[in-house]
């Protein structure tokens, strides 16, 4: 029963909310009526396009060798420096504390700690599958404008905090 | 359907099309590992949507106009700013709950604000990256991204 219970607890809200849906029609309960028209039009809308992202995600996901560039990231500098972990962040997904670790591991491998900081500025707002959701949702217009006013930023924030943190004994530590 | 959904669709077809052509194994593991990821987003992104219906129902346009909108100023950014900073909202389930922000009335700056730093600012996670990086960088960072995040939403709304 127990094992049950721990299984469907993530569908509670679900079920409970077609319950509400139901019954509402049943009465004629008229908010839970609009409230279900503008959920199914936010789920068609989810189903028309999701699915394909995904698909789009899971292939690049095999297909671009991630590897391959983590390899060659942190020797170098410049602007080729920073547009290799730019793109490396780009290709990353998930939320920005799954971009610790690869932090570490770019100072580890001697990376310059502008770029630590610029791939943590990429990874967070600049994740190729985030992107694609984002142009779905919000449109093509305010995805390139947020994008191209966000980079510039966070490539100042990595020389500012480069030029806070010479002569500090910077260190990024693991955590095991 | 809406255009967004149909130009998704072509790519996606043409891309598994070639890609199934270039190496057939390959493409059923993208095929996969794209199946797993839409399952494990599911509830949660089903979740998100019943709340947002709800809360666009409960909370009317004329507050969020008030309080979000174009002419809500400095109050609004604060309020984008700092409710994005403290809350760890994934940026998938994020972007339903913007689109209907904004279709209630909130301009863009705030919008725009309120989604970088929801990405690039965490307090929830703080703890953990200081572990890694220590107090005073961790800090020093969140500081650095919470102002570019407001410089962004200010750009962002002007040009748009």
């Amino acid at each position: 029963m127990k094992i049950h219970w721990k299984k469907a607890r993530p569908f509670i809200w679900i079920l409970l909310f077609v319950l509400f849906i139901a019954v509402s029609f049943i009465l004629g309960f008229q908010p839970g009526k609009d409230i279900s028209i503008s959920f199914k039009n936010s789920l068609v809308e989810m189903i028309t396009f999701i699915p394909a992202l995904f698909i789009i995600v899971g292939l690049f996901d095999v297909w671009v060798p991630k590897e391959k560039i983590q390899r060659h990231i942190g020797q170098e500098s410049g602007i080729k420096g920073i547009a290799i972990v730019v793109l490396l962040a780009m290709l990353q997904a998930g939320p920005l504390y799954g971009a610790f670790p690869v932090a570490y591991m770019l100072y580890k491998k001697g990376a310059s700690i502008k770029n630590i900081f610029i791939y943590l500025g990429a990874f967070a707002s600049l994740k190729i599958p985030m992107l694609g959701i984002e142009i779905a949702y919000l449109g093509v217009k305010f995805t390139l404008v947020r994008t191209l006013v966000s980079l510039p930023l966070f490539i100042a924030i990595g020389y500012l905090m480069e030029w806070y943190l010479k002569n500090k004994n910077f260190e990024v530590k693991t955590i095991e | 359907m809406s255009t967004n959904a149909i130009i998704y669709i072509t790519i996606s077809v043409i891309l598994v099309a070639m890609s199934f052509v270039f190496n057939r194994q390959k493409t059923m593991m993208g095929l996969k590992k794209g199946w797993n990821m839409f399952k494990n987003i599911l509830v949660p992104f089903l979740n998100i949507l019943i709340l947002v219906s709800i809360a666009l129902y409960l909370i009317p346009p004329s507050i969020i106009i008030r309080y979000l909108g174009p002419d809500s100023g400095p109050l609004g950014l604060g309020i984008a700013a700092v409710v994005g900073s403290i809350t760890l909202i994934p940026g998938f389930i994020s972007y339903p709950i913007a689109k209907g922000l904004i279709e209630q009335g909130a301009s863009y700056t705030v919008v725009a604000t309120f989604m970088t730093t929801l990405m690039m600012v965490g307090v929830v996670t703080l703890p953990l990256e200081i572990r890694y990086f220590g107090k005073r960088v961790a800090i020093t960072r969140n500081l650095l991204n919470f102002v570019a995040a407001i410089i962004i939403g200010l750009v962002v709304g002007f040009v748009l």
